[in-house]
This record gives structure tokens, C-alpha cells and sequence, in this order.
């Protein structure tokens, strides 16, 4: 958490093609730091091939920028250790370690040898705090895989806090969770991007427009309208894709 | 798990009761002192008194696979490197130490027996000189493994090589070391390998006091080992390693390079198989392709399967009785024991996947939670990974 000026993602003419298909065709997006943004749009309109272009998944073309680095072209795990941390839409915790464990682990990327040929004598500090926040710290000890469906998208999130991320991408948090859950989850991605910048594939329509600060949404691989939900909500455009025709002036489905 | 406690209002809600971690590690290590106590004492002390000096020798050589059984507990039962080839690094320790002792045999500037016979070699070899000495070959029995090992790995993991496609790779690694042991038979022994050997540092092989020495060594050994997989185990890097072996791409997202995670679990694999082939040669006074080539190297996997790959004593339990029944078994039913093997090995990976340490693991947690129902009720998780077994009190 160094400057938080440097922490916004800058992406310009991002284009990702697979054999032919273009699921990414030259996407501008600025996600200031501290911002709370859902990315939203139709199947295939490239949400998450985007979030795997910007982690290094996948190959693409163009810049994404984090602060003052060029993401493209970094392996992986190099992309994380600048501070960019993602979730997947199905939970992928590691289910036969225990919750601390999975934390320790992800607070851990660039310990020493040494550090890591010995025990674990206590917790690190920041993996009991993620332990509060994440409302886990009574099942530090339970095994990842007992945990309920909900409890591991917030331990895959408390994942990323200790792991120092300051962005943090994340792929239908609530899908398949309860009602509850949901606002549990929203409540902690509110607290989450105080002090980081979270960026949130969502499909649930409803829990955007309870949480989100700022709404950007795809279609086709493009950017079709960005601004506040309100703004979106609005835009014709998004309509059409939505409902399949602009409210006020009809074409064909 | 009553009711949804949100990461927002958890901090409010009273802490269940957890079990204290602390002490729990306490007696974990002071269970793990005991069991120790008791291998010593079963190796050290039973053992030899009991068994014939013909048994005890058997004993040697089952031990010798159960170090190689430790570290594929480590690569394929933590690590989840199913490696099919570990007779390359048992043969890489075995050849090195079994060239030592052939040259100590032949003494100093003489050629081993073999060479003379069928090498039509005026003088040794460039690449046999160095392991005159003690001092390079008996690092090298553990360490060449180990280089192999660094390299191979290193080539394999960073290009994303996994699953089927290793363990088949790592095969025919063990296939292509034993043609080539084969093919230079002048400098290698060929098919008979490197046999009657006679002495092991000064001392006579032959001698039964000797041989029972060379038994305390490997029992030694063994225990060395198992303290130092322990150690792994427990140590974060043996988390780190279970968290690849379950979820390779998530640790590539948490900032780690899985790669290098594997490399070292192969790695330390393959210096224990190393040093359990140099072991191999003075208990059993023969190192040749036959003991290194694809079936023993299957074997090895066999006993560590059997007796529970991912835990720290199923592997050389497995790796000692698997051993052991092929010599009781194969003495009396020659033809059939590959067949009883082969079936077992089936067995195991399709209905016990846990090997038989998954039995005991079974009776210990129904011992700690009597509510849980017995496995043939449970119904397994649902997708959403709440199982059946956490009954909602509410």
C-alpha cells in the first residue's frame, strides 16, 4: 500500500484472440485506485477473458498498466507479486489444508528458503486480522474443504488481502450464494476497497445496484457505456443489450 | 455453520469452540519422539535378535526400497507427482557407489574384474576415475541423483508438463537409462551390471558381523529420513507443496512459481532414492538394469500406493510389506505374484485411494467425532462443498 495514486488500472486497446476469435476487440478501461467497479455484460462479452488478459492468463495485445508497470508479457505469479490478486467463479481454495493455512500461504509469496523449510510457529499478524475481517477466525483450524460455498469465496478474498493485493479482480463473488451472504459479502468488498482497488464481474443485478460505485459494461469484446449505476441504468445502449431492444425506439431482437 | 455468520458481523458473534492448535502440536511432537523411540528400538533392537541373519539381510534390502518409498511419498503423495522412474535415481546412487567399491576391489590402478573380461580396455574410462575417491563418490551417490533431478525437473514442470504425462516421461527415463547401461556394457557391466562385490570400505562383505553393520546403517538411515520428511511435511514448504499439488494455477495466482515448488519435492525425492540405492549395493552386494529398469520402478510406486502415499509412515510400511510378500509369495506361486500386484495396485488406487493408512486415519476421526456418521452413510459434498456430515443444529 505504498502510493494510492499508483494502484489504478489503466488498460488501452486490449484485444485477445483465440484461434480467430476476438473475445477481447480493443478495450479502453481506467479503474481509479480506492474505486469499487462492477464489470457487466451478456455471455461472451469478454469480462473474463479480460480479467485473465490483465493476470497474464492469456495472451493479448495493447497495455494494461498498474500504476506505473506494464502488466503484459509478465508471467503470472510475477503479475501477483506486483500486487494484483483475482478470484475464479468456482471457489478454488485449497480444501485439504486448513483455513490459516490457506492464508499463511497466500501471505507468504517471496518468503526465504529458510522461512519456508521450518514450521510455522504463530499466525502472522496480517493473516489474523484477514481471519476478522473475513469472519472466518473461528474456523482457523477446520479444513478449507468443510468450509460452505460462501465461506470460501470470503476465504478466497481474505487470500488476496494477505497476499498484499492492491487489486483485486473478482469473478461472481455471490454467485450461488444466500441472500445473507450476499450482503455480507458486499458489506466486505465495501470495507475491502477502502484502502484497495477491487474490480467485480457480477451478474446479479440487484447486488450491483446496492454496492457498486462504478459500473463498466461489455459487449462484444467492446466497452459499451461506463459511468455510475444510475448513468448506465439509462444508457439506451446497455438496454438494448440487455433487453434486446432500446426502450424508446424499437428494432428488431 | 447455523447460521450465516457474514464477515461483517462475525466479530460480534462468540468464537465457536476450536481445538487449541498449540497443544495439539505439542503432543503431535511428542507422539512423533515416541514413534521414533519405537522404529529405533523395533530396527535396533528386535529385529536383529529375531531374524536370521539370512532375514536380516532381506530386511536391509526391503528397508532400501522403503527409502525410496519416503520420497515418493513426498513427490507423488504431497507433491502429486505420480514419478514412475525413481530406479533412475536409485541406479544413479547404487552405480556410483557400486563403481567405488569395484575399484576399491581391484585396488589402486587396476581395472574392475568385468572391464578385463569383456571391456578390451587398456586403461579406465575418463568417467569412472573420479569415483576412486570416497570423498567424490560418496557425495555424488546422493548428489548426481539430486543434479539429474534439478535438471530434468526444471526442463519438465516450467513447461507445464503434469499428471499422466510426467509419470509416463519419468518411464521412460527409467527405460532409456537401462538401454544405455545395456548398450555400454565394456564400461558398465551391460545386462549383468556390477556384481560381486566384495568389500565396503576396508570391511568383508562376506562377513555376516559386516553385513549386520551395513543393516544398522540402513535402519539409520531410514529413520534419518523419515525425520527429515517429517520435517517437510510440517514445515510451510510441505504446505506450499499440498497447496500445488491440489491447486497448481491458484498458487501461480498467490505469487508463487509452482515450478520451482516441484522441483524441490523431485529433487529431495530423487537424493533419497539415491542414497537408498548406494545402501542397496554393500547390503545386497549387486547393483544391475534389472533392479532400476521400469518394473522396480513401479514397484517402489506399488508400496507407497499400498500403504498410503500421503502420509508420513503408510509409504514404507506399504514399500516393506509389498517387498516382502513378493519374496514370500514369489517363492511359492513364481508365475502369478506379477498378476497379485498388478491386481493389488488396482485395488488400492480404485477403492482405497488413501491406501491403508486411510484406514487408520478413518478410525482415529470417528474416534474424534462419535456423531459422525460411518462412511457407507455419508453422502459426499454437494456442490457447494457443504456436506452431509455438518448437520445444522438450528
Amino acid at each position: 500500500m505504498t502510493d494510492a495514486q499508483n494502484d489504478g488500472l489503466r488498460v488501452r486497446g486490449l484485444r485477445v484472440s483465440f484461434d480467430g476469435f476476438t473475445a477481447v476487440d480493443g478495450v479502453d478501461l481506467d479503474v481509479p485506485a480506492g474505486d469499487l467497479r462492477f464489470l457487466i455484460g451478456p455471455n461472451g462479452a469478454g469480462k473474463t477473458t479480460l480479467v485473465d488478459a490483465v493476470t497474464g492468463l492469456v495472451r493479448a495485445t495493447g497495455s494494461v498498466r498498474f500504476g506505473d508497470r506494464e502488466l503484459l508479457g509478465r508471467d503470472v505469479h510475477r503479475i501477483a507479486r506486483l500486487g494484483v490478486g483475482r478470484t475464479f467463479q468456482t471457489a478454488a481454495v485449497f480444501e485439504e489444508l486448513t483455513v490459516a493455512q490457506n492464508l499463511d500461504i497466500a501471505a507468504g509469496a517471496g518468503r526465504s528458503w529458510w522461512t519456508l523449510a521450518r514450521r510455522r510457529r504463530r499466525l502472522p499478524d496480517e493473516v489474523v486480522a484477514a481471519l476478522d475481517t473475513i469472519g472466518l477466525a473461528d474456523r482457523a483450524d477446520h479444513l478449507a474443504g468443510t468450509l460452505a460455498h460462501g465461506q470460501k469465496q470470503w476465504l478466497e478474498i481474505g487470500m488476496l488481502l494477505v497476499s498484499d493485493a492492491r487489486l483485486l479482480l473478482l469473478d461472481e463473488p455471490v454467485a450461488g450464494m444466500s441472500h445473507d451472504e450476499r450482503d455480507a459479502t458486499g458489506a466486505l468488498l465495501e470495507t475491502v476497497s477502502r484502502d484497495r482497488t477491487v474490480v467485480v464481474i457480477e451478474h446479479d443485478m440487484d447486488f450491483l445496484r446496492r454496492f457498486a460505485r462504478t459500473v463498466t459494461v461489455l459487449h462484444a469484446g467492446r466497452v459499451l457505456s461506463e459511468g455510475t449505476v444510475a448513468q448506465v441504468q439509462a444508457d439506451p445502449r446497455v438496454q438494448e443489450v440487455y433487453l434486446g431492444h432500446p426502450v424508446d425506439a424499437p428494432t428488431e431482437a | 455453520m447455523t447460521t450465516v455468520t457474514g464477515p461483517a458481523t462475525a466479530a460480534d458473534e462468540p468464537a465457536a469452540p476450536a481445538p487449541p492448535p498449540p497443544a495439539r502440536r505439542a503432543g503431535g511432537r511428542a507422539r512423533a519422539a515416541l514413534g521414533f523411540a519405537a522404529g529405533a528400538a523395533l530396527l535396533f533392537g528386535a529385529a536383529p535378535l529375531v531374524l536370521s541373519d539370512f532375514r536380516l539381510a532381506l530386511l536391509a534390502k526391503y528397508l532400501c526400497v522403503a527409502m525410496v518409498a519416503v520420497g515418493i511419498g513426498i513427490a507423488w503423495g504431497r507433491g502429486g507427482m505420480l514419478t514412475l522412474g525413481q530406479g533412475v535415481f536409485f541406479g544413479l546412487g547404487g552405480y556410483a557407489m557400486a563403481m567405488h567399491l569395484k575399484l576399491a576391489d581391484a585396488g589402486p590402478g587396476a581395472l574392475p574384474d568385468f572391464m578385463q573380461l569383456y571391456g578390451q580396455l587398456d586403461e579406465l574410462p575418463w568417467w569412472w576415475r573420479p569415483f576412486a575417491s570416497p570423498w567424490f563418490a560418496l557425495p555424488a551417490t546422493v548428489l548426481l541423483p539430486m543434479v539429474v533431478a534439478f535438471g530434468l525437473g526444471s526442463l519438465v514442470f516450467r513447461r507445464r508438463v503434469r499428471g499422466a504425462y510426467f509419470a509416463i516421461l519419468s518411464q521412460a527415463l527409467a527405460a532409456a537409462m537401462v538401454i544405455l547401461l545395456v548398450g555400454q556394457q565394456g564400461t558398465t557391466g551391460g545386462t549383468n551390471g556390477l556384481t560381486d562385490i566384495q568389500g565396503f570400505f576396508g570391511y568383508d562383505l562376506d562377513d555376516p558381523v559386516n553385513q549386520r553393520t551395513v543393516y544398522f546403517l540402513i535402519a539409520a538411515a531410514l529413520l534419518g529420513l523419515l525425520a527429515l520428511a517429517r520435517q517437510l511435511i510440517h514445515s510451510r514448504y510441505g504446505e506450499l507443496l499440498v497447496a500445488v499439488r491440489d491447486g497448481e494455477e491458484r498458487v501461480r495466482f498467490l505469487g508463487y512459481d509452482p515450478a520451482t515448488v516441484k522441483v524441490v519435492a523431485y529433487v529431495v525425492a530423487a537424493g533419497m532414492a539415491g542414497l537408498a540405492g548406494a545402501l542397496f549395493v554393500p547390503a545386497v552386494g549387486i547393483i544391475s538394469p534389472a533392479l532400476i529398469g521400469i518394473v522396480p520402478s513401479i514397484e517402489f510406486v506399488i508400496g507407497v500406493a499400498v500403504g498410503g502415499r500421503a502420509t508420513l509412515l503408510g509409504p514404507v510400511l506399504g514399500a516393506v510389506a509389498v517387498a516382502w510378500a513378493r519374496t514370500a509369495l514369489s517363492e511359492r506361486f513364481p508365475g502369478t505374484w506379477t498378476y497379485l500386484q498388478g491386481l493389488l495396485f488396482v485395488l488400492v488406487v480404485a477403492f482405497l485411494p488413501g491406501g491403508l493408512a486411510s484406514l487408520w486415519a478413518l478410525r482415529r476421526t470417528r474416534r474424534a467425532t462419535p456423531d459422525r456418521p460411518p462412511w457407507w452413510r455419508r453422502v459426499p459434498p454437494a456442490r457447494g462443498g457443504r456436506t452431509r456430515t455438518e448437520v445444522p443444529a438450528a
